[in-house]
């Protein structure tokens, strides 16, 4: 068995198989269901409404994605530049802990504090994988390893924190951070909905990242390095350059998870922030093809699945898991599905 | 005359990728004891078919016959059961074991008990001896030459009892004097009644060596011949389906320097060495053409002039002034160097980028194809179009994925990314290498147009015709080392080739 590259990929081949992928894991999920001891058609209708069924879950829905839209860019971006990113829910904590820091601190001047905590925010996520990518570009340190233990070293850190010097006088003891002040939380985009302007800052930053991508020169730049690092250096390009502000946008973006959780939703730091919102991002990105826009997309496919499994689980008592293994299969359905929309299989 | 027996019968071979024919009813008969050569343009079907023949691809349509056994398809195995052996192009050696080693791997089960090295050792010096392939069974193969290398992988074929040898491009890394020595090999090797199919695109070495020609062209059996009853240009006819001429070009009349090394030094990198001490001018109006077998200190020169590397030792002047210290392939390009890789697949292009892409990937930082950071894809649009017509880059339009043209094509869209910049030093690396000779002769116009324009043009060549052919004056390199300057017409083949095998040199290193 072989596999053989098509030079042009008919439209039914590249439509065709991902739909096909759809449909698997949609067998795959009423199989898991029905094991669980549920009816497959109602756990699904279930999941459906739960995740779309009144304007009050299609909010639940969007506030979910607003995390992974960020984290899912950071991916993308990064992962376009051929820089492995795995680092995200590091960038995300990091993100959170200036957004608190600055948003603690008395200002008295709300509008240009908001500002501030968001580039804060920025700075520090930035500066997170700033450093595992000078590692890569000036001693050849393997990044996915740096960035996936920057994770675990930004959790203990975030657990001191939230333990010690962060930690609420008035929290009963838990261990979560003093919130930040009142003034200082995003606005609702619609009054009196939960929809905080986090979502909205979400699919502006993928707009922007879009554009960037497909007009300026610093995008070009990064798919080129991506693509073939050697041509690009020899065309001119400075490689390196070009990968440290590829860190600097990704860990930016990642960091704006966390500012838009705090700031948004939570109003202060805990330890379980993000139920890993950091690596889901990672699955985000890949479904959507590494494409800005796509990346909204599947951000809303993954909320909707987590949200409707939730709900789903309330009533039909199948454990909220499946929707753990419906992202896994479905992801793995997706990644087969591109690979046999490129490729013929050939047997001899 | 009585024919000798066929060993190998390809009959009515026919293979295709989609809409492509790569291979469209080939018939090809191999006899004991004869040269077949294979001729044709990139393109043409060459690959596919020994691709077929050794079972990496199975043909939609025909046969295969060895020594009157049919051959299965897809089976890579079979081929070697048979007696079939080939010397790749690239060698398939490991360098970390040795000769003899590399010889007997996979020619054991796996698990065998012991293996019989006495015996092995032998049978390896006996055949080296037969064959005047000289070479020490017990050496690493990684401290060998190219040559040496090469009898490793002829000896390795031989060991299995290959009566059918197939050869793909095989002086391509060899002197002339090497590859004088692998002729005299195959001699011995069909006058003891084996065959042997030698592949390449240098007809006079075909010429000298094979007894029966046969041509393909687009996928079709374009012609075969007698060697004894063709001549070069006939077969060159054959391969492009019109008479190649080529007239030697008016020289050159050389101006200022616009580039001189001036003792450089760099350093020695992936086991390739560095210059050494390297001097060399580069003016005006002039080819400079550098001859030597590859591996000798041609990457580093291209990377310095590319902007790649920089002197270690010793000082790079570009137009009589002292060369930028941040020397990068962008200072490179600011000042006014063209640049035509070696290796236009993986350094000159970028595969699934599209001509448009590809036509400003040096120029997307200045006007008029961005401003402020902003690219103006309209004007590179129009940019890779006027590049397509001028230099006749045979496309479906500017924005097709570069990986799906020719290696001709994409190298004519790369010249005109070079060219249309007005260069004042242009460094061609290897840049007709693989390509038809349609294609040839267009890059060597360019070449002489471009210098004709006032450019200062550096060729470097494993080629020795091209280098001869096409330079109004040469330098050979051995082991980084850049000999003196030979003017036009002033040394014979044996004499370069001599350069080229390390002697000569004043500074011997």
């Amino acid at each position: 068995m072989r596999l053989e590259p098509i030079a042009n990929p008919s439209a039914a081949r590249r439509y065709g198989f991902p739909a096909l992928a759809l449909a698997a894991t949609v067998l795959v999920a009423s199989i898991l269901s029905w094991i669980a001891g549920a009816d497959p058609l109602a756990t699904l209708g279930l999941i459906v409404t739960g995740a779309t069924g009144s304007r009050l879950a299609i909010l639940e829905t969007l506030n979910r994605a607003t995390p992974l839209i960020f984290t899912g860019l950071a991916v993308a971006v990064a992962f376009r530049a051929k820089l492995w990113n795995i680092g995200a829910e590091a960038q995300l904590y990091a993100g959170a802990v200036m957004t608190v820091v600055i948003g603690t601190s008395a200002w008295g001047m709300a509008w240009l504090q908001l500002p501030a905590m968001a580039l804060a925010a920025v700075a520090a996520g930035a500066l997170v994988l700033l450093g595992p990518v000078i590692l890569k570009t000036r001693f050849g340190v393997d990044e996915v390893v740096t960035t996936l233990l920057f994770n675990f070293i930004m959790l203990l850190f975030v657990s001191w924190l939230v333990e010690g010097p962060m930690k609420d006088p008035a929290g009963m003891g838990w261990p979560k951070s003093t919130p930040v002040d009142r003034d200082l939380r995003l606005p609702r985009m619609v009054e009196g909905l939960r929809l905080h302007w986090g979502f909205g800052l979400a699919v502006l930053a993928a707009l922007l990242i879009w554009l960037m991508q497909a007009r300026s020169v610093l995008g070009f730049e990064m798919r080129a390095v991506g693509q073939n690092a050697r041509a690009a250096r020899f065309s001119g390009i400075a490689v390196t350059s070009v990968l440290l502000k590829t860190a600097l946008i990704s860990g930016g973006l990642a960091a704006l998870a966390g500012f838009s959780e705090v700031a948004g939703l939570k109003g202060h730091l805990t330890r379980d922030l993000s139920p890993g919102f950091g690596y889901t991002g990672i699955i985000v990105a890949m479904l959507a093809l590494l494409h800005p826009i796509g990346v909204v997309v599947a951000a809303l496919f993954v909320a909707g699945i987590f949200v409707g499994s939730d709900s789903m689980s309330r009533a039909a008592g199948v454990p909220t898991y499946i929707a753990d293994m419906l992202l896994a299969v479905s992801l793995l359905f997706m990644v087969l599905a591109l690979g046999l929309a490129r490729y013929r299989v050939a047997w001899t | 005359m009585t024919l000798a027996p066929e060993v190998l019968r390809l009959d009515q071979i026919t293979k295709r990728f989609g809409a492509l024919v790569a291979n469209d009813a080939i018939s090809l008969v191999l006899r004991a004891g004869e040269v077949v050569a294979l001729l044709g343009e990139n393109g043409a079907g060459k690959t596919t078919l020994m691709n077929i023949l050794f079972g990496q691809y199975v043909a939609d349509q025909g046969s295969i016959t060895a020594f009157g056994q049919p051959l299965p398809p897809g089976n890579p195995g079979a081929a070697l059961a048979a007696g079939i052996g080939m010397v790749h192009q690239h060698f398939t050696l490991a360098d970390h074991l040795s000769v003899l080693d590399n010889i007997m791997l996979g020619t054991r089960p796996l698990w065998s008990w012991r293996l019989n090295r006495r015996a092995a050792h032998d049978k390896v010096r006996a055949l080296a001896h037969d064959f005047g392939l000289a070479v020490d069974p017990d050496a690493r193969v990684g401290g060998l030459g190219v040559g040496q290398r090469q009898r490793v992988e002829i000896l390795k074929a031989l060991y299995r009892d290959a009566r059918v040898l197939i050869l793909d491009e095989p002086t391509a890394v060899l002197t002339p004097q090497e590859a004088d020595a692998l002729f005299t090999t195959l001699r011995r090797m069909v006058a003891r009644g084996l065959s042997v199919i030698f592949i390449s695109h240098k007809l006079h070495e075909v010429m000298a060596i094979a007894d029966r020609c046969v041509v393909l062209r687009h996928g079709r059996v374009a012609g075969e011949v007698a060697t004894r009853a063709t001549s070069p240009a006939a077969l060159a006819a054959l391969m492009v389906g019109a008479e190649v001429l080529r007239p030697a070009p008016p020289p050159g009349t050389a101006g200022l320097s616009r580039m001189r090394l001036n003792g450089v030094t760099t350093p020695d990198a992936e086991g390739a060495p560095g210059l050494k001490a390297a001097m060399l001018d580069l003016c005006a109006g002039q080819i400079t053409g550098i001859a030597g077998v590859s591996g000798n200190g041609q990457a580093a020169l291209s990377d310095l002039v590319s902007g790649l590397i920089r002197p270690a030792l010793g000082r790079l002047d570009i137009a009589g002034n002292p060369a930028p210290a941040r020397w990068t392939p962008a200072a490179a390009l600011a000042a006014g160097v063209g640049r035509i890789p070696e290796d236009r697949h993986k350094a000159g292009t970028i595969a699934d980028f599209t001509l448009t892409e590809n036509a400003v990937l040096e120029t997307c930082r200045d006007a008029p194809f961005s401003r402020a950071g902003w690219i103006n894809w309209r004007a590179a649009r129009a940019h890779a179009t006027a590049i397509i017509a001028k230099y006749d880059v045979r496309c479906p339009g500017p924005d097709t994925r570069i990986r799906l043209l020719s290696g001709g094509n994409m190298q004519k869209l790369i010249l005109g990314r070079v060219l249309e910049t007005a260069p004042v030093v242009v460094l061609a690396n290897q840049p007709v290498r693989g390509l038809d000779i349609g294609a040839i002769s267009y890059v060597h116009s360019q070449l002489i147009a471009a210098r004709d324009r006032g450019a200062a043009v550096l060729l470097i060549s494993e080629d020795l015709d091209e280098v001869m052919h096409l330079s109004d004056v040469i330098h050979v390199m051995s082991e980084g080392r850049i000999s003196a300057p030979i003017p036009r017409g002033g040394a014979t083949v044996a004499e370069l080739g001599l350069r080229m095998a390390g002697e000569g040199f004043a500074h011997a290193a």
